[in-house]
């Protein structure tokens, strides 16, 4: 016989916010914010403890962008590519936190802090350029100004800026 | 209201109206709603005339009294928060700023069709917005305690995909599914949230709608003109000095429009977002700002000499690419097509005649397609290719 094995982060959100249907994207979001993607098992054992089926799961968390399924930074670095931050110097943002992390577009650091990635209109156009690292926005951005918000997040995590 | 940073900034071409952002107290404005009847309620909102500011501008009075008659013990109130057009952040400021007037519409809306419970449906991309929004629905829900009125919000955060800001789709994401569009009929008003009678409005018009309850519908009519009463607030960026929220008097035109915010060299202006229409320089006196000329869910963006609209087009059909829903085949492969198409036509692989072709593709699409997303995507593309055809091909 297969052996369950107990996921107690999963079993804790199920009781937070319910087994229903309804229940499946706050899970899976908090999930995100825990572990920063979603793995295999743990959509397994969220199809589990809400009794439906694992691909309805895998269906639902790969439909939204912000349910990663594969492994991100502790940080996530999402730097908006619609039309008002590109024509503010969104490339110039984006090659300047290339350099600092030493990392491309869609990767994430060897230490596992950050990931970069790119992401659709976040709602900053008339303070563009604009990223979000995690929820936080960051905006005006100029080569500096982002320089110096990476070296902070670097030092000291996301203690406020 | 005079959002800090414009503070002094003049005004001459287009007028300013402070009513989305003006300070009031819910609380006696809860104590008037209380002493209509629903009828009144919707009655008060038919005869301002608001359309509804999420950009698709149906009659909101009528959205509400179609709702109040369905006979369904149960019904919801959903707040459309999921403001995801290219070039539109007002009601990110608008949850920022006065969020209780937010709330005050939606326990309106609950008057008016008799529901218990209501739901925000947030964009991801403002998670930073909960811990004040919790703390005004903490308030909130004291003073429907203290009134006795027997209503509860829910908050739901979206998770980066720009289709759940059309109201079926969003409605199946708050019920934990993919956020596909649903066929219509059947309407939100008859069979919406949990397959319940909804309303479901956009944060900007539910908090006219609390303007019209305080002031009147026929205080709200004195502003704008026939087909588009009223003020509206407007996201301004690009290529401007002005950049930013402006709540404006609906009826001028985008030259007014440009004189106001433009540079100096404004060439074109995208009116209503990616799923809008782009406006060129001669037919800025034309063209009205509203319902009887191109409607706007507010993003307004200015584009100089020096941009190329190739570039501009070609961010908006990426974006599209990227955010259908995959569901219906003529979005789907549409949005795809039209990105390759334009990207061969200026690689010189195809002809400029195949632009032809294309815009018979996007006029297919805006018949096929089952939802907003892919009915709208020849609005940019046929009026960005057809004003500067020029740009698209060399």
């Amino acid at each position: 016989m297969e052996m369950i094995i107990e996921n107690e982060l999963v079993k804790e959100l199920a009781n937070k916010h319910g087994r229903n249907r309804e229940s499946l994207i706050p899970i899976l979001q908090d999930l995100v914010v825990q572990n920063r993607f979603l793995s295999r098992q743990d959509m397994v054992d969220v199809a589990r403890e809400l009794d439906m089926s694992a691909a309805g799961v895998f269906g639902t968390a790969t439909f939204y962008s912000f349910l990663d399924t594969e492994p991100r930074g502790k940080y996530v670095i999402r730097i908006c590519k619609t039309i008002s931050c590109t024509m503010k110097g969104k490339n110039e943002i984006l090659s300047t936190i290339e350099e600092i992390l030493k990392v491309n577009l869609g990767e994430t650091t060897p230490d596992r802090k950050f990931s970069l990635l790119e992401t659709n209109c976040i709602g900053w156009c008339h303070k563009a350029p604009a990223i979000l690292i995690n929820d936080t926005p960051y905006t005006e951005l100029t080569r500096s100004k982002v320089t110096e918000i990476l070296r902070e997040y670097i030092k000291n995590g996301d203690r406020k800026i | 209201m005079v959002i800090e940073k414009y503070k002094g900034m003049s005004i001459k071409h287009v007028k300013r109206v402070d009513l989305i952002f003006e300070k009031v107290s819910c609380r006696d404005i809860l104590v008037k709603i209380m002493k209509m009847t629903p009828d009144e309620i919707c009655q008060e909102l038919l005869e301002s005339d608001l359309k509804g500011r999420g950009g698709a501008g149906f009659p909101t009075g009528l959205k509400w009294r179609y709702t109040a008659q369905e006979k369904d013990p149960v019904k919801y109130v959903v707040c459309n928060a999921d403001e995801g057009e290219p070039g539109t952040f007002k009601d990110r400021e608008i949850l920022e700023q006065v969020a209780e007037k937010v709330l005050c519409g939606m326990a309106t809306a609950a008057m008016a069709i008799g529901a218990k419970m209501g739901y925000i449906y947030l964009r991801g991309e403002y998670k930073f917005l909960i811990p004040k929004l919790n703390e005004k629905l903490m308030q909130f829900h004291q003073t429907m305690d203290e009134f006795n009125l027997n209503f509860r919000i829910q908050v739901r955060l979206g998770s980066g995909a720009y289709i759940c800001g059309e109201e079926s789709a969003l409605f199946e994401s708050i019920e934990g599914k993919r956020g596909e569009p649903r066929n219509k009929p059947p309407y939100p008003t008859t069979s919406g949230l949990f397959g319940k009678p909804t309303v479901i409005n956009n944060v900007e018009t539910l908090v006219y709608s609390v303007m019209i309850m305080k002031y009147g519908a026929a205080h709200f009519k004195e502003l704008g003109t026939k087909d588009s009463r009223g003020s509206k607030v407007f996201s301004i960026s690009g290529d401007t000095p002005k950049a930013g929220i402006y709540e404006l008097e609906l009826g001028m035109s985008v030259f007014e429009f440009v004189q106001e915010f433009g540079d100096g060299d404004t060439k074109a202006v995208q009116v209503g977002g990616a799923s809008g229409f782009c406006v060129p320089r001669k037919k800025f006196e034309e063209t009205i700002i509203g319902f009887e000329g191109v409607p706007t869910g507010g993003s307004m963006k200015l584009f100089n000499s020096t941009r190329s609209m190739y570039n501009v087009l070609h961010n908006y059909l990426d974006f599209f690419s990227e955010e259908s829903c995959g569901q219906c085949t003529p979005c789907r492969v549409g949005c795809q097509q039209l990105l390759k198409g334009v990207e061969s036509v200026k690689r010189g692989d195809k002809t400029s005649r195949y632009l032809d072709e294309l815009v018979k593709l996007a006029k297919t699409m805006k018949r096929a397609s089952k939802c907003g997303l892919g009915q709208s995507v020849g609005n940019a593309f046929g009026s960005i290719v057809e004003n500067f055809k020029e740009e698209i091909i060399y």
